[in-house]
């Protein structure tokens, strides 16, 4: 009787837990959204339109055509070139990351065709250590840079930074030149270089690699800028104007191409690369 | 203004100071005593000055009196012709520039220029630019390119401007715009990191062939208040988070993010301008010497190298 009683709770119990898989509540308008849809509209909430953040592997499933991708990054790994401790020693705060993302550091990418067009794909990883740029990042994106000038590739980056990482003090700052400098290679072939800025992007990687591109999107909503808003505030003493550093803001500044909403915005790359990619018949 | 950790050398000073015109006022020998004094007084600055914390350190960077842009353009150069403007919006005091001579060659000069007193910090934003600054330090690079003239960058900020201006005029792609073009100087570029290299807007016009840096002053991916506001949450603790960036000109040396540490006088630049600028006018005279002779495309080469190697990171 006893036993029967605690395999029924468990039923019930396994039930309710299906219940928020099916349905899923929307970060900003806080709709309930049936999950399919949701995954369907690549995570823009139908309801509000609100861009929900998304993992590095869904970026790539979004932009690479399908069974085209073959991952170059990952073979770099940090380490603890000052022997940083805050509240806890940068070594175990990179471990705690490395198991959540299951990378060793804050990008993801590889080769990859975009409609056919030849290209290295890279995308920040804001779920580690908020998507900063450390030694490893700034390598990373600069052998991808090199890569693309070596096999004539576009280079597209989705980024997603809260800026240069701390824990490796100047050493991240020097990436900032090291991956601007790196982008000339691809000056020399004509390979285009697209930019995609997701939320939010600030600091160290909009003040280098990620605003340097030939043509530059942002996604709606998105926040980007230099120095973040709470600083900003801090300076200032004022309440930031409406809208203050978001997509819509920065492209009435004439500091982006164009506001992409995501179920848009494969289509959009394809064009965009297709007509900068020097050449012809590159799609064969 | 007096350092806290510096009272205890200028009381013993003054001490010293008053005994001697008590000597000379009465007729008075305290020779003795002032000889003892003296070598207590030596004693003194050894120990403080040989045991300088980081956070130490980052004040004596942003002390009154040490050596600004201009100080040291006024003190090394023979001639200096100011260039204004960014030649689209405004002219930004923050950031200083023209042509110059520089014993007895021609060289393109720009630097961060903080005010010596609060009126002059005012009107030079505490050394903090806007975009129009570094608009024009890029035009100065073109300058240097264009009549082939070596480019020397004096930073000294303790960061770019945080404000909506900036913001609104795109901040973050003017200072990626300005590494670029430094990145791309066809003539040698050579940096000096004077005061304070307060990240990305210290980095926009730090993109040299060499990077030098005077003792005590501190460049960093960010400045150590704001990085304890962030990591620990309080500004206050701020001297830990100094210690913890290796900031200092002798861990950036091991880092290799600087070249070359330019020795200061014993108690600090702002103590004694004069003989820090002598000691940087040497080591800007060996570097460009080192760099004379390499063809545009080598300058370039070497710059690429330079940079392209910097970061600490494990190959799987």
């Amino acid at each position: 009787m006893a036993l029967d009683r605690l395999f029924r709770r468990r039923r019930t119990r396994g039930q309710a837990r299906e219940v928020p898989e099916l349905w899923v509540r929307c970060a900003a308008c806080e709709a309930q959204v049936y999950r399919k849809d949701l995954e369907q509209a690549l995570w823009v909430c139908p309801e509000c339109g609100y861009h929900h953040r998304i993992s590095a592997e869904r970026w790539v499933a979004l932009l690479a055509d399908e069974g085209s991708f073959e991952p170059t990054t990952g073979r770099v790994r940090p380490a603890d070139p000052l022997g940083f401790v805050d509240t806890e020693p940068y070594p175990e705060r990179l471990r705690r990351y490395q198991e959540k993302t299951g990378r060793p550091d804050a990008i993801h990418g590889g080769r990859a065709t975009v409609g056919g067009v030849p290209t290295v794909l890279l995308v920040m990883d804001y779920a580690f250590a908020g998507g900063s740029m450390g030694s490893v990042v700034g390598e990373e994106i600069t052998r991808g840079a090199e890569l693309a000038a070596e096999e004539n590739r576009a280079l597209v980056i989705v980024a997603a930074s809260g800026g240069a990482r701390m824990q490796e003090g100047a050493l991240s700052l020097m990436q900032m030149a090291k991956t601007t400098m790196a982008l000339d290679r691809l000056f020399a072939k004509r390979l285009p270089y697209v930019s995609i800025l997701t939320d939010p992007t600030t600091g160290g990687v909009t003040a280098s690699f990620a605003t340097l591109a030939d043509v530059i999107f942002a996604e709606p909503g998105a926040l980007v800028g230099f120095a973040g808003p709470r600083v900003i505030k801090q300076t200032i003493r004022q309440d930031l104007p409406e809208g203050f550093q978001r997509a819509e803001f920065l492209q009435k500044h004439g500091l982006i191409d164009a506001v992409v909403d995501r179920r848009q915005l494969k289509e959009q790359l394809v064009q965009t690369l297709s007509l900068l990619y020097p050449g012809e018949g590159h799609g064969a | 203004m007096a350092l806290e950790f510096e009272r205890p050398i200028l009381e013993l000073e003054a001490r010293i100071q008053e005994l001697e015109r008590t000597a000379s006022e009465q007729g008075l020998d305290f020779s003795e005593e002032i000889e003892l004094l003296k070598a207590k007084l030596d004693r003194l600055q050894r120990e403080i000055f040989g045991n300088l914390t980081a956070w130490q350190r980052v004040q004596l960077a942003r002390a009154p009196g040490r050596p600004t842009t201009l100080d040291v353009i006024e003190a090394l150069f023979e001639e200096f012709a100011e260039l204004r403007g960014d030649r689209a919006f405004a002219d930004d005091a923050a950031i200083v520039g023209g042509v110059a001579r520089f014993h007895g060659e021609e060289v393109v000069v720009v630097g961060h220029q903080k005010g010596r007193n609060t009126r002059e910090n005012i009107a030079r934003n505490f050394g903090m630019p806007h975009p129009e600054g570094y608009r024009k330090a890029m035009r100065l690079m073109d300058l240097a390119d264009k009549t082939g003239r070596p480019f020397i960058a004096f930073v000294d900020t303790p960061g770019a401007y945080p404000g909506v201006s900036a913001e609104e005029r795109g901040q973050a792609w003017v200072i990626a715009r300005s590494i670029q073009r430094m990145s791309r100087l066809k003539v040698p570029a050579v940096v000096v990191i004077l005061g304070e290299g307060g990240s990305g807007g210290a980095l926009a016009i730090g993109v040299g062939n060499r990077v030098l840096i005077m003792e005590n002053a501190w460049y960093s991916v960010i400045s150590p208040e704001s990085c304890a506001a962030i990591l620990w949450r309080d500004a206050k603790e701020a001297e830990r988070a100094a210690e913890a960036l290796k900031l200092t000109a002798r861990d950036l040396l091991r880092l290799g993010v600087v070249d070359r540490v330019v020795p200061g006088p014993k108690g600090g630049a702002h103590r004694n301008p004069e003989a820090a600028c002598r000691e940087l006018d040497r080591a800007l005279v060996e570097t460009l010497e080192d760099l004379k002779g390499l063809s545009p495309e080598a300058i370039w080469e070497d710059r690429y190298r330079r940079f392209r190697r910097l970061g600490v990171f494990e190959e799987v």
